[in-house]
């Protein structure tokens, strides 16, 4: 699974972060960004999702690879 | 180095007639029919206002009025963030409804930038306020908030009836903000005064109101001006120096800014923080479950600011347009409620319930879009640490006399009288 944050709809909400901060930081003005190669670890896909789902903006693009 | 002259007597009485604009005609009383003769201002709605909404969201999902000079109100999420995604056809030049609707003129910018603003002013006036406001930035003022927390229970020895919301919320926020502003601590009293003028005092007849809100004007002056004296490491002085465009700012914009850091700091976390307790010491098993198990509380505090959200915002309708099935006027409100949004059932499972271990929460309580609130991560900090105190302090509490509660009436919604039995 992947993990990428749409620049143009993030607002700096901060919920990605709030919720997965192994996977999500924040920038010098508090919009989101994915931490690494955007790359989810085995075992944090739930993270992910849930960041996701928690996104008021709808800011969080999950790509499964299979 | 020069004088810095931008903060005259002159700029005073050119800021009172430009943001003032056309005044209509005040109306007060019950409500004939919440569809068609809305007020939130009415003791009705600022007591209970989700069944109104509720009501509303099933059979006239956009409600009008003709007070304040003509107002809409939607009270389904896809429309409320219709609306603010929408800030071509909606304007943010005010965002407090009232009587006085501030001139076309007085965009992009508006009198609080950049709440008031309209893109493309509104990016950049934002983005010289973003990275004092990132979750890290804040974090500092963490251990500071801690320690007021726990002083304002050590105030409550010997005492079993407090009121919460008096004597504990409110001052977390206006303690927190002033020094962030870098003004005087024992100034929180005024601050009170300053939100209930510019927030509650919304249907005083006009010259009452402007004359209330230059209290605030007058206040934040005499800061610049102690500032531009003795400048140090905090948000005016930062202000006071900051450009835009390669020139320091217009002196409104740094004392409408001032305002809105001020106001909008105080009464909202306030709300939120009292909402919480009130709602903590009405449901003794979700009170337990959270004294029992603090790791659950960022979850909670999620569920409460949705079920709970403090703040309601407005906008002003562009041009005349026929929108979502109602026209819309030119200049008409819009009561952009985002307590009503988060109560929708068609996008919230169990809408009406306070599910504290909800886990997807994509509520919109700090706002949908652009004009995100700026102070969310400071309000949650300030929300966190202030619920962690009281349950680690005071376990056990219930309402004391439920008659008692009172809540603020207006935009900014949250208890102002909340007594607590404590033990």
């Amino acid at each position: 699974m992947k993990i990428q944050i749409g620049a143009e709809r993030c607002q700096g909400h901060g919920r990605c972060y709030d919720r997965a901060p192994d996977l999500f930081g924040e920038d010098d003005e508090g919009y989101g960004k994915v931490l690494g190669d955007g790359v989810v670890p085995p075992g944090q896909e739930r993270d992910a999702r849930l960041a996701a789902a928690n996104c008021p903006e709808r800011a969080i693009d999950l790509l499964e690879e299979d | 180095m020069t004088a810095d002259d931008r903060f005259t007597e002159d700029f005073r009485e050119q800021r009172e007639e430009e943001v003032i604009g056309a005044i209509s005609e005040v109306i007060t009383g019950p409500v004939a029919d919440w569809a068609t003769d809305f007020s939130h201002l009415e003791p009705e709605w600022s007591a209970d206002p989700y069944p109104i909404q509720d009501d509303l969201r099933q059979r006239c999902p956009i409600a009008h009025t003709e007070r304040f000079g003509g107002a809409w109100l939607p009270t389904r999420y896809e429309d409320v963030a219709a609306i603010a995604y929408d800030t071509e056809r909606f304007s943010s030049r005010s965002i407090i409804l009232s009587n006085f609707r501030p001139p076309r003129e007085l965009a992009p910018i508006g009198g609080s930038p950049p709440i008031s603003s309209d893109p493309p002013f509104h990016h950049d006036a934002r983005k010289l306020l973003l990275p004092a406001f990132t979750k890290a930035e804040i974090a500092k003022q963490e251990p500071a908030t801690r320690a007021f927390c726990h002083s304002l229970i050590d105030t409550f020895e010997g005492q079993d009836v407090v009121d919460a919301a008096g004597d504990y919320a409110q001052h977390i926020p206006m303690r927190v903000i002033a020094d962030m502003l870098g003004f005087p601590p024992e100034d929180g009293p005024q601050f009170r005064v300053f939100v209930e003028d510019l927030l509650e005092g919304i249907n005083l007849p006009s010259d009452e109101r402007i004359e209330r809100v230059s209290r605030l004007f007058d206040y934040l002056l005499v800061q610049v001006h102690d500032h531009i004296d003795n400048p140090r490491e905090d948000l005016t002085t930062y202000l006071i120096n900051a450009e835009l465009y390669g020139q320091k700012l217009a002196p409104d914009h740094v004392v409408g800014t001032m305002a809105l850091l001020l106001i909008a700091g105080i009464d909202t976390t306030w709300s939120a923080i009292g909402a919480s307790l009130w709602h903590l010491a009405k449901n003794p098993e979700d009170r337990r479950r959270l004294a029992a198990a603090p790791g659950l509380l960022p979850t909670a505090m999620e569920e409460f600011l949705r079920a709970y959200a403090p703040v309601t915002m407005a906008r002003l309708v562009k041009q005349d347009m026929h929108w979502h099935g109602v026209d819309m006027k030119a200049d008409d409100w819009i009561l952009l409620s985002f307590p009503a949004a988060n109560r929708d059932p068609a996008q919230f499972d169990r809408a009406g319930e306070v599910v504290i271990d909800r886990e997807v929460n994509r509520h919109a309580a700090f706002g949908l879009g652009i004009h995100r609130c700026v102070g969310s991560h400071l309000a949650r900090l300030e929300l966190r640490v202030a619920l962690e105190v009281w349950l680690a302090r005071i376990p056990e509490f219930t309402l004391a006399d439920p008659a008692a509660v009172t809540w603020a009436a207006g935009q900014i919604r949250g208890p102002r009288t909340l007594p607590l039995r404590i033990r």
